[in-house]
């Protein structure tokens, strides 16, 4: 379970997250809508902590997974995000084999043996829809692959590592409509053993994979709720304006 | 009015063009003059200009080489037998010894008789190799012969192992010993900087505060603008007592120095471009790399560094680049000696410096200059092709990509 | 798995340690030079020629003949490598030539300083028979300078937005208007730094003009561009290395150094404050 209670967030001046609480429940997808620049992605990345890349950021509110808060000092940022996988906006496979992309996470987590690694890299790859169309060629650099199979690389990367939280960074907009299809379709299928809050700026993608919806607006949570119910009643005016079309 | 402005605008256009041809032109002269001074030194005889090498006619030998010139004038070599002639002991002879044998009235007015009385010694001389001014020489009388005069052969310049420009009669112009020390030098200052640099550079680009980069990139910039004959005296006065000191050697101007200060020089040059090369890093690879639960370290290990790994190369290409050409604070390091080095800690002769340090003696046109010349070609060519290599390398970095 | 954090923890302080390192590297270089030649500059060093077989007295032909050097050499290579660089960044477009021309640029200025002087010495003082002079030493000087004025010329001309030059060309203005009045003033910032930069670099160089201008002792100034002069990096090679007296004169090599070092700190400095200063005036308009 995911937790975030009262999250203001900055970059420098600017007031980026204002006052942000949501829960999210273990083994559901939650998905984040809203106009650019409304600070959904900002919100997903705080997650994974990887705002603590960009400097002169400042975070105050409480972020909890399973009950632990992930900004306390005692908590090990490689061990979090080992936990919590990602997938970003552009596939970014490393300029290495397919194999080698895969076994990454498991290498750079101290894993020696071998055997392990070919069954976990195999799993992943299966895990994420990739298996038959890549077996024969592992070996092979991750750039042969088209885009939509270099993003399912990417998520069978993030699970690799056995993560129980996939992050989603609008993980289907740099792909053609089969290919996000495919991504939409696996989605579906790693509900049951991951806890997943993907960002889309794609309502109708929401409403396909998600259980939950968050609509943000200027850094706001403006409704949170269950899918069916953001989509056919919002509460909010702002919401319904949003999902009709209105603006955006 | 207008008409005139037209056509000025157009003369100013095509100079404007022209000089846009003017590095491509400057190359061009440089190898032309270059090439031509140089391979004049192959239509160089191998004795020196001016002089001939006369034998006893009873002696078979027709030819030798340069070196067996150089060693029978060094008494190396004592009997014709060593070299394909009689069993016979040489008596090398140089010109003037034969005032020890003839009295000045026997030479007659204005020396007319001074061929006459060398051709009767040689004559008279069965194991003679005798050394005389061209003007001089005995040529055609009884008993006398000319040693065939070669031309000095590429095979010579490049694979002769000894360098003695100022060797009589016959000078040598091995530059196997320059290019190897020029090579050792250079080489192990890369090895000495490429770590250095690396480090640097990575410290650049992935740790260092805005404040340390506010003080680190000024430092670099100036240790690359310090003049190479200030490193030079620097290395002279300071590194050369010390390596003395430190390695207990009977002189301090070593290989090992001039590689130490070069390795120095070649820092700002491998930091810059390694740097450039690590930030262009994409973000989203350092952020695919976090997000899988590397560190930052095994991220720059494991991602950025193969990722910048052309950029890298390139750096330590134009290091070395830079190395190979290096004079002045070589020169007055190195010790300059023109033997072929044994170990890091004997003095050493570069290409470069030996340019500088023998083209103000050698007398323009001379064989001795024209292999100056020839070792700038060779100098040439080498940091050309270091060049291109560089140039490819960083295309190959700039294609990389999704 | 705190394994991974302890080797992080290890190499980023070797990292940082290295860093100081090349800080370090320097503050020795500089801190010696200046320690030891401090003391040896004065009004009366700076101001008279070498006496005693160079044992004593100051540096004054060294200096003027550097200054020789610099403007004659500056005169070659900046209104030539400003063309240059006004015919690839204006004129060429992005094609083959460009391309071509650029790569010779490079390797241009990867030519060891030691041809230079091969080549200024076949050509220059031998072939065109100017003989050991200013204007020889000058030539190869300013054909070596080339390739730095050409980069950074291109580099100032290229950050000129190309707002500025249609807007001059949309009133009717000529190409070559638009350069000359446009482009090269708001340019001109850019381009003075690169200037200052060549001037730095041309002013340690020894190796090319050892054949061609350097001389070894010329206790009177050139009274003409065809003149040898004395040089201050040449000047200091010959009394670090082949003086008669080497102790006695190792003051004035500390002293000869610490001027070139000086020269070379006060080029950087001016292009870092004219970079600042020009920078902040293009962003407040």
């Amino acid at each position: 379970m995911i937790e975030a209670k009262n999250i203001d967030f900055y970059y420098g001046d600017f007031h980026a997250l204002k006052n942000i609480s949501m829960r999210m429940e273990t083994n559901t997808v939650t998905a984040f809508i809203g106009p650019s620049g409304c600070g959904k992605s900002t919100f997903l990345r705080l997650f994974n902590r990887m705002n603590d890349l960009i400097p002169a950021t400042r975070l105050t509110g409480e972020c909890l997974i399973d009950g632990q808060n992930i900004y306390d000092r005692s908590v090990n940022v490689d061990e979090l995000r080992k936990n919590v996988g990602m997938v970003f906006q552009k596939p970014n496979p490393f300029p290495k084999s397919i194999f080698e992309n895969v076994a990454y996470g498991l290498r750079v987590n101290g894993v020696r043996d071998k055997k392990f690694i070919r069954e976990k890299v195999e799993e992943s790859l299966i895990g994420a829809a990739l298996w038959d169309e890549v077996k024969d060629k592992l070996k092979k650099s991750a750039y042969e692959l088209s885009g939509g199979q270099q993003q399912r690389l990417c998520i069978a990367r993030a699970l690799a590592v056995s993560p129980s939280v996939l992050l989603m960074d609008e993980p289907a907009s740099a792909l053609d409509p089969i290919s996000t299809s495919k991504i939409e379709e696996l989605i579906h299928s790693l509900k049951d053993r991951y806890t997943i809050v993907i960002v889309t700026h794609n309502m109708q993608q929401a409403a396909r994979v998600s259980d939950k919806t968050g609509f943000f607006m200027l850094g706001e949570l403006i409704e949170f709720n269950d899918t069916k119910k953001i989509f056919l009643n919002p509460d909010k005016i702002e919401t319904q304006n949003y999902i009709t079309g209105r603006f955006g | 009015m207008k008409k005139i402005r037209k056509i000025f605008e157009r003369i100013v256009e095509s100079i404007l063009t022209v000089s846009g041809a003017l590095t491509t032109i400057t190359i061009l002269l440089i190898t032309v003059f270059l090439f031509r001074e140089g391979f004049g030194l192959f239509g160089s005889s191998e004795i020196e200009q001016g002089y001939r090498l006369c034998l006893n006619t009873a002696n078979p030998v027709e030819r030798l080489s340069s070196r067996q010139i150089m060693q029978v004038f060094d008494y190396q070599i004592e009997n014709w037998q060593e070299i394909g002639g009689p069993d016979e002991p040489i008596v090398p002879f140089r010109f003037e010894e034969i005032f020890n044998y003839y009295s000045e009235e026997e030479m007659g007015a204005d020396y007319e008789l001074l061929p006459v009385r060398l051709g009767e010694y040689i004559a008279a001389t069965p194991g003679i190799i005798a050394f005389v001014p061209e003007q001089y020489a005995p040529e055609g009388m009884e008993g006398v012969k000319v040693l065939h005069n070669d031309h000095i052969s590429p095979a010579d310049f490049f694979g002769g192992r000894e360098w003695v420009p100022t060797a009589t009669p016959a000078p040598q112009f091995g530059t196997l010993p320059l290019i190897v020390g020029t090579l050792l030098v250079s080489l192990v200052a890369i090895l000495i900087a490429l770590p250095l640099g690396l480090g640097v550079a990575i410290y650049l680009s992935e740790l260092a505060s805005d404040r340390m980069r506010g003080i680190l990139k000024p430092a670099i910039e100036l240790l690359a603008g310090i003049p190479s004959v200030v490193y030079g005296f620097f290395g002279l006065v300071v590194l050369v007592p010390l390596i003395q000191r430190v390695f207990n050697l009977p002189v301090g101007e070593t290989a090992f120095a001039g590689s130490l200060v070069l390795a120095i020089m070649a820092l700002p040059t491998i930091i810059t471009v390694a740097e450039d090369a690590m930030r262009n890093t994409p973000r989203a690879m350092r952020e695919a790399s976090l997000a899988l639960g590397a560190t930052h370290w095994q991220t720059i290990c494991r991602v950025i560094i193969p990722y910048a790994g052309s950029g890298i190369s390139a750096a330590v290409v134009l290091g070395i680049g830079r190395a190979v050409g290096e004079t002045m604070a070589v020169l007055m390091v190195t010790g300059n000696a023109a033997v072929m080095p044994h170990s890091l800690f004997e003095p050493v002769r570069t290409i470069p410096a030996t340019i500088a340090a023998e083209l103000g003696e050698a007398p323009a046109g001379g064989a001795h200059y024209q292999a100056l010349f020839m070792l700038g070609c060779i100098l040439f060519v080498i940091t050309m092709l270091i060049s291109v290599t560089s140039e490819m390398i960083s295309k190959r970095q700039s294609n990389k990509g999704l | 798995m705190t394994h991974k954090r302890t080797n992080q923890h290890i190499a980023f302080w070797t990292l940082r340690l290295l860093g100081l390192l090349v800080v370090a590297i320097l503050l020795w270089i500089l801190g010696f030079i200046i320690y030891h030649g401090a003391g040896v500059i004065n009004w009366e060093f700076l101001t008279t020629a070498p006496t005693d077989g160079m044992t004593a007295g100051g540096i004054f032909p060294a200096i003027v003949g550097t200054c020789c050097l610099i403007v004659g050499s500056m005169i070659v290579a900046f209104p030539l490598g400003v063309m240059s660089a006004i015919y690839t960044t204006e004129y060429a477009g992005n094609g083959k030539i460009v391309r071509f021309i650029r790569i010779m640029t490079n390797n241009l200025g990867s030519i060891p300083s030691i041809i230079f002087g091969l080549f200024g010495m076949a050509l220059f003082v031998n072939a065109l028979g100017f003989g050991d002079s200013i204007i020889a030493g000058s030539f190869t000087l300013g054909l070596l300078a080339l390739p730095l004025v050409i980069r950074t010329t291109e580099e100032a001309l290229k950050a000129v937005p190309d707002s500025y030059r249609t807007g001059s060309l949309a009133l009717g203005a000529s190409k070559l208007q638009t350069i000359w009045k446009v482009v090269l003033p708001s340019a001109f910032p850019n381009i003075s730094t690169g200037l200052i930069l060549a001037i730095g670099r041309v002013s340690g160089e020894t190796a090319p003009i050892l054949f061609t201008a350097a001389a070894y002792f010329l206790p009177k100034l050139p009274t003409s561009i065809y003149d040898q002069v004395m040089a201050l990096p040449y000047h200091l090679y010959v009394i670090a290395t082949s003086g008669t007296d080497l102790e006695a004169t190792r003051p004035i090599a500390y002293g000869t150094a610490l001027v070139l070092i000086l020269i070379v700190l006060a080029m950087n400095l001016l292009a870092s404050l004219l970079r600042r200063h020009f920078g902040k005036k293009v962003k407040t308009n």
